[in-house]
């Protein structure tokens, strides 16, 4: 095969394209590269991209962390609530998505109706009564008030996966009722296994959500030993001196690492689940 | 093992019968109830008790710690007749909807309509151009950020190379929050996505039937394309306002949690935060949000009366 030369439009447009998408992407790789950089450099350097000298000891400040609790403290709760919001969300959104998509009932039109009102709905509506309902059951400070309602299905997954059981064929069901299957069956054996992409967006999605999140944790946690990497980051700020802007670099690209990994291993998952559903602002 | 086959031999027998019918439709309606239930009791406990809550607490007095006291209306009133910070708050977030929002949607639709290509390339562009917006509800984007704008940051960098005056966008409110304003347009990747998903479903032979016709691009974009994906900008223009209305980390990052400087990046959520959990004017906090949700409401009721046209987006431009 010979090499075709490209088009000067094909030139225009790749040009035009990735040089705006490397525009977009600048802040991130100034953050990047900020981090390699002595704080007391870094904005007098902003303009070039390189650091001079590499340096390493950033991560090494950043990650003892801030009152006694090391980085590695604040990425161990934010990974527990993680996991179990995870567990919760998909979970409890899958056994309602299937009750939405395939049982006849009374009121499913209702309920339905109400769920996607409550996809809609602000938050802080719900903010201020919540956290004294929390505060009355004396679940304060811990992970409580942020992991238990994931165990109630998320609007945002259960629409999603409402819309993927639909394009499965209901033929499958009733042939599995033939076989004497019962509606738990047909959910746990036909359902659950062809729905799995769509419960990985939904993991995904509840992995991004909890792990950014920072009003949650602002309002419910407030022993630094119980902080998440997004409380950490903020409290940095907070306490910023001249000296350890370098160190907040640091750790800003070390809680970026785990959602951009995940991003380029499952992307193909992330970018349809929007493009699907469109829900995600 | 054998009982089981014994007791589906019931079952079937039953099913047989017809006065099983309605204890068969009974059964269906406790199975379906059944499976739905997690969601009605979440919803009861964290949604509906909490708003009715947030009723009654709008019209009280109530810190946490003593018992609320009621006050009738005198919340609402206060809020728009003697707290400026309030009608600041509220000034900040049109400014930022009004303003951010659309800038959002025309860029996302440009790049959309740039990555509607045949080109390889098109996977590996549109992930780089989500990027921004995958990361975007995170706090090390908006440390990033308030750095970018910072006065010795890139942004005033540029400006200069430019010959443009550098700015003080944290000294100045209104450069405070055009640079939060940025910030959402930045991350413009979702409504870009959807708007390619909604691209891919417009049917290639109208552009065919047009370009017999003589039509030039810009004919196509206006005649073809625009009317096409219509439905697909109103509903992603309802959302990202909803989204934009209730925006909070980035203006309690950036401006580490006063909404500064002079109140400039006072979004409203930011400002309910402070009235309601640094203040603990709960009830205050309360009525805040019920003339959110009246905002958000009256949106919302503009999604339901134009419906007919996403319907037509599901049917048109699902796959």
């Amino acid at each position: 095969m010979a090499l075709k030369l490209k088009s000067p439009r094909w030139w225009v447009y790749h040009i035009l394209v990735g040089g705006f998408a490397v525009l977009m992407l600048y802040p991130v790789i100034w953050l990047l590269m900020s981090s390699f950089k002595p704080s007391d450099t870094i904005f007098v350097t902003a303009k070039s991209l390189i650091p001079d000298p590499w340096i390493w000891t950033n991560f090494i400040e950043g990650w003892k962390g801030i009152g006694g609790n090391s980085f590695g403290v604040f990425i161990k709760n934010t990974s527990i609530l993680v996991v179990i919001t995870l567990i919760g969300q998909v979970i409890s959104s899958a056994v309602i998505a299937f009750g939405f998509a395939r049982l006849e009932f009374k009121g499913k039109a209702f309920w339905f109706g109400i769920m996607m009102v409550t996809l809609m709905l602000p938050h802080d509506v719900v903010m201020v009564p919540q956290y004294i309902i929390f505060s009355k059951l004396d679940w304060l400070n811990s992970i409580k008030p942020l992991a238990v309602p994931a165990y109630f299905g998320h609007p945002f997954f259960i629409f999603l996966l409402v819309q993927f059981i639909r394009t499965i064929p209901r033929e499958l069901d009733e042939a599995a009722i033939i076989d004497g299957c019962g509606t738990f069956k047909i959910f746990t054996k036909i359902i659950l296994p062809l729905i799995k992409p769509s419960l990985a967006t939904a993991a995904i999605f509840s992995f991004y959500w909890t792990w950014e999140s920072l009003l949650g944790p602002v309002l419910y946690l407030n022993s630094p030993t119980k902080y998440t990497v997004s409380m950490a980051l903020n409290m940095f700020l907070s306490n910023e001196t001249v000296s350890n802007w370098g160190a907040m670099f640091a750790m800003s690209v070390v809680t970026l690492i785990p959602v951009f990994v995940i991003f380029f291993l499952f992307q193909r998952h992330v970018v349809e689940g929007i493009s699907t559903s469109g829900l995600k602002g | 093992m054998n009982t089981r086959v014994i007791k589906e031999n019931i079952q079937a027998d039953i099913t047989i019968t017809p006065v099983s019918k309605r204890s068969r439709i009974i059964k269906e309606n406790l199975t379906g109830y059944a499976f739905i239930s997690p969601f009605i009791i979440g919803f009861l406990a964290f949604t509906f008790i909490p708003i009715l809550a947030s009723l009654y607490l709008s019209f009280t007095n109530y810190n946490l710690f003593a018992s609320p006291t009621w006050i009738g209306l005198d919340n609402y009133i206060q809020m728009f007749t003697a707290d400026p910070r309030y009608w600041k708050s509220l000034k900040v977030t049109l400014i930022y909807v009004l303003g951010g929002v659309p800038l959002r949607l025309a860029f996302a639709l440009l790049i959309a309509l740039m990555l509607n290509t045949a080109s390889r390339a098109v996977g590996l562009y549109r992930s780089l151009f989500y990027l921004p917006s995958l990361i975007g509800g995170s706090v090390a984007v908006a440390i990033m950020w308030r750095n970018v704008f910072g006065d010795v940051g890139i942004v005033n960098i540029l400006l200069d190379v430019l010959g443009i005056p550098s700015v003080r966008w944290f000294g100045n409110p209104t450069a405070a929050l055009w640079m939060l304003i940025f910030l959402s347009v930045w991350q413009f990747g979702s409504s870009m996505l959807i708007f390619l998903a909604g691209l891919k479903g417009i049917p290639k032979s109208y552009y065919e039937a047009a370009s017999v016709d003589g039509a030039n691009g810009i004919q196509k974009f206006f005649k073809i394309t625009l009317p096409m994906l219509s439905p697909v900008i109103l509903f992603n223009t309802v959302m990202q306002t909803i989204a934009a209305f209730m925006t909070f980390v980035p203006a309690f990052i950036i401006s580490k949690g006063t909404g500064g400087p002079l109140d400039g990046t006072l979004l409203y959520s930011l400002y309910l935060f402070i009235q309601g959990f640094e203040f603990f004017n709960m009830g205050y906090a309360s009525a805040m949000a019920w003339i959110m949700l009246i905002i958000v409401g009256i949106l919302t009721a503009i999604i339901f009366t134009t419906s007919k046209y996403w319907v037509h987006y599901e049917s048109e431009g699902g796959r």
